[in-house]
């Protein structure tokens, strides 16, 4: 686990950028740029996709802003265990993202693992994709205030750290991450990235610190 | 540690629950999930007292697993599933 307490620099370079989530008298605010918004709505809905199929990231079809609520909950379109009526598969996944978002429930058992996975994979993936979905419909793509609710506060809480578990299989985040990407040169591009995360990291324990 | 049944009334503190079906769940640590995180995690999924959350949560941190729940097969694939829908690294084992 990692506590952003323990890294002098991110919340520093975090306020730079914004000031992340604070709690208000209606609900749970922040406020984010077009490019902060760009950025997160990009990572939520590539971690969608990976999850849920292409076009998992668009709302459905009939549902427009107003009927987001609906799209958030359980047993309604997003639900593809429900509309499938079929079992997930029994196998983990081979890519190293998705194994990390849909994990084995039983580390020596495969056959066990198998039979978990067969009926709470679709479940597990439909919530996620859910949630990735509230992300998008509460947060302008051109960014500025956002105000939660209780529940979407929670479905950005699950989404933003699918992103950051995704993120940290990219990038390879270790426990003492910090010091061994001090040795990364200019032109390597998980630089870039690793700011993004330190970022997120930021938001999701203002995210947690003002849900308290 | 102490384990204490997912669904029963909160144990008082420090007395150890051992369940006729000892099944249990476990959480392992990961460099990703934050610390805060996983214990808000703990306290809404399981409803345990902040206090609780947090010494699960340190457990996983410095032992590098804790039992967060036991009780029978099937509420620990349920607390497993749940737990996973948060990003937590969770398993369930028999006898651990």
């Amino acid at each position: 686990m990692s506590d952003p307490g323990e890294y002098g620099d991110a919340p520093e370079i975090a306020e730079e950028i914004m000031a992340g989530f604070r709690r208000t008298t209606r609900g749970v605010s922040a406020r984010f740029s077009s490019g902060q918004a760009g950025i997160i709505r990009n990572l939520v809905a590539q971690v969608a996709e990976l999850v849920g199929g292409a076009g998992a990231a668009e709302p459905p079809p009939a549902g427009g802003p107003a009927e987001r609520g609906e799209a958030a909950g359980e047993g309604l379109p997003v639900d593809l265990a429900a509309i499938l009526a079929m079992d997930g598969p029994a196998a983990p996944p081979e890519d190293p993202v998705l194994a990390r978002l849909l994990p084995d429930a039983y580390g020596d058992d495969p056959e066990a693992a198998g039979e978990f996975r067969r009926y709470t994979e679709l479940g597990l993936r439909s919530g996620k994709v859910a949630a990735a979905r509230t992300v998008l419909a509460t947060l302008p793509s051109d960014g500025g205030r956002v105000r939660l609710s209780a529940g979407d506060a929670e479905a950005w809480l699950r989404s933003l750290n699918d992103v950051r578990l995704a993120l940290g299989v990219v990038l390879g985040i270790s426990e003492d991450y910090e010091h061994e990407f001090r040795e990364l040169g200019p032109e390597d591009q998980r630089g870039a990235y690793l700011h993004v995360y330190d970022w997120l990291t930021f938001l999701q324990e203002s995210l947690v610190r003002a849900l308290r | 540690m102490s384990v204490a049944p997912a669904e029963v009334e909160r144990p008082e503190a420090d007395e150890d629950v051992v369940p006729d079906t000892p099944w249990v769940t476990i959480v392992w640590n990961d460099p990703v999930n934050l610390m805060s995180y996983v214990t808000y995690v703990f306290q809404k999924v399981f409803g345990y007292a902040k206090p609780r959350a947090e010494k699960l949560m340190l457990d996983v941190h410095h032992k590098g697993k804790a039992v967060v729940s036991s009780g029978t097969r099937e509420s620990m694939e349920r607390d497993a599933e749940i737990l996973h829908g948060y990003g937590l690294w969770a398993t369930v084992s028999h006898d651990r």
